[in-house]
C-alpha cells in the first residue's frame, strides 16, 4: 500500500500541470463538435493527451476519414514503444494482469516519474501503478471539468500553470546530469528536440531526441568500456 | 452516441494500446537482448529533456529566445534551483511562483 501511496505522492506536482491540459481538452471537444460523454469517453479510452488533441482536431476540421485520424494516432503515440522496451525488463518479470494494466497506463509523465523512482531506489511495480493510475484519474477528471464549466473559463492554458510539469521535470532531470556522458545526452536531445519541433509535426521531435540521445549514449559507455 | 465517432475513439484507443503494449509483447517472444540495457540507460534523461526543452524555447510554437519568454525565463531559475536544492517539491514550488510572477509584473 505505502508504495502505492508514494507513487501517487511523487506525481502529484506533475498532475497540477496536467490539469489545465485536461480541461482544455474537454473545452477542445466541445468546439470540435462532440458531445460531452464522447469527449470524456475519448479521454477513458485513448488516455493520450497529443494524441486526443490532434484528433479532435482533425475532427473538428471536419475533413478526416477513420483511417487517417487512426493512423495519425498511431504515428503520435510511437514513442511509447521507446518508454515501454527501456520498461520491459521490469515489466516482463510481472503477470499478464498487471503488464496489461501497466501497458495501457503507461504516459511520458508517468515513464519520467517512474523512472527517476528506478534510479535511486529500484524498480517497484505497485509504485507504477500508482502513479500510472492517479495520472488516469485526474486526466478522466479534467477532461469531465473541461466538457462542465468549459465555457466559463478564458484559456486554462494561459493561466502558468502548465510550467508546474516542466518545473517538475527540471527537478529530476538536473541530478542525473552526474557525469560527462549524461550531460552529452542531455545535450544531443535538447538539441534535436527543439530542432525537431520546428520540423517535425506532431510528437516526433520526442522520437527524434530519443533516438539520437540514446545512440549517443551507447556510443559513448562503450567508448568508455574500452578506455578501461 | 453516434457510431461513426464511436469507432474513431475505438480506434484510437486500440492502436494507442498497441504502441504501449507493443514492446512487451514482441520482447517476450524474443527475450531481452544483450546490448538492450547499454543504449537504454540514458532513455530517461533524453525523455526528460525533450519533454522539458522544446516547452522552455519555443512555448508559442516558434523559437523564443527573448526577455518576453517567461518559460525560458522561469525554466533557468528553475533548473538552477533544481541543481542546487535537490528539493522536487521545492523545485516546483519555486518555479511557478517565478513563472506567476514575470506574468503578473509583466515583464
Amino acid at each position: 500500500m505505502d508504495e502505492y501511496r508514494q507513487g501517487v505522492r511523487d506525481s502529484l506536482p506533475v498532475m497540477l500541470g496536467v490539469v489545465p491540459f485536461g480541461i482544455t481538452c474537454g473545452i477542445m471537444g466541445l468546439s470540435a463538435g462532440l458531445t460531452p460523454v464522447e469527449t470524456v469517453l475519448m479521454s477513458l479510452l485513448v488516455f493520450a493527451g497529443a494524441a486526443q488533441f490532434i484528433g479532435i482536431t482533425m475532427l473538428g476540421a471536419g475533413l478526416s476519414g477513420w483511417g487517417l485520424i487512426v493512423f495519425t494516432t498511431l504515428l503520435i503515440n510511437l514513442r511509447h514503444l521507446l518508454m515501454g522496451m527501456s520498461l520491459a525488463p521490469y515489466l516482463l518479470k510481472l503477470p499478464l494482469a498487471r503488464q496489461l494494466l501497466l501497458t495501457f497506463s503507461l504516459t511520458d509523465e508517468a515513464y519520467a516519474v517512474i523512472m527517476s523512482r528506478t534510479d535511486r531506489e529500484g524498480y517497484n511495480a505497485n509504485y507504477q501503478m500508482g502513479s500510472s493510475w492517479a495520472f488516469y484519474i485526474i486526466w478522466a477528471a479534467s477532461t469531465t471539468v473541461g466538457v462542465l464549466v468549459g465555457s466559463y473559463i478564458p484559456d486554462p492554458l494561459a493561466w502558468g500553470l502548465d510550467f508546474a510539469m516542466p518545473a517538475t521535470f527540471l527537478a529530476m532531470l538536473m541530478p542525473r546530469l552526474t557525469n560527462y556522458v549524461s550531460i552529452a545526452v542531455c545535450s544531443v536531445a535538447a538539441i534535436v528536440a527543439v530542432v525537431g519541433a520546428v520540423y517535425l509535426p506532431g510528437k516526433w521531435y520526442i522520437i527524434a531526441a530519443c533516438l539520437a540521445a540514446s545512440i549517443t549514449g551507447g556510443l559513448l559507455e562503450k567508448e568508455d568500456k574500452h578506455a578501461f | 452516441m453516434r457510431s461513426e465517432i464511436l469507432l474513431i475513439i475505438l480506434g484510437m484507443a486500440a492502436v494507442t494500446f498497441l504502441t504501449r503494449f507493443g514492446a512487451v509483447a514482441l520482447l517476450k517472444q524474443t527475450g531481452l537482448p544483450t546490448w538492450f540495457e547499454r543504449w537504454f540507460k540514458h532513455l530517461p534523461t533524453a525523455v526528460l529533456t525533450a519533454l522539458i526543452v522544446p516547452g522552455l524555447i519555443l512555448p508559442q510554437g516558434w523559437i523564443d529566445l527573448s526577455l518576453h519568454n517567461h518559460y525560458l525565463l522561469a525554466g533557468i531559475l528553475t533548473a538552477i534551483a533544481a541543481y542546487l536544492g535537490r528539493n522536487a517539491m521545492l523545485t516546483m514550488g519555486l518555479g511557478l511562483i517565478s513563472i506567476l510572477s514575470l506574468r503578473w509584473l509583466g515583464i
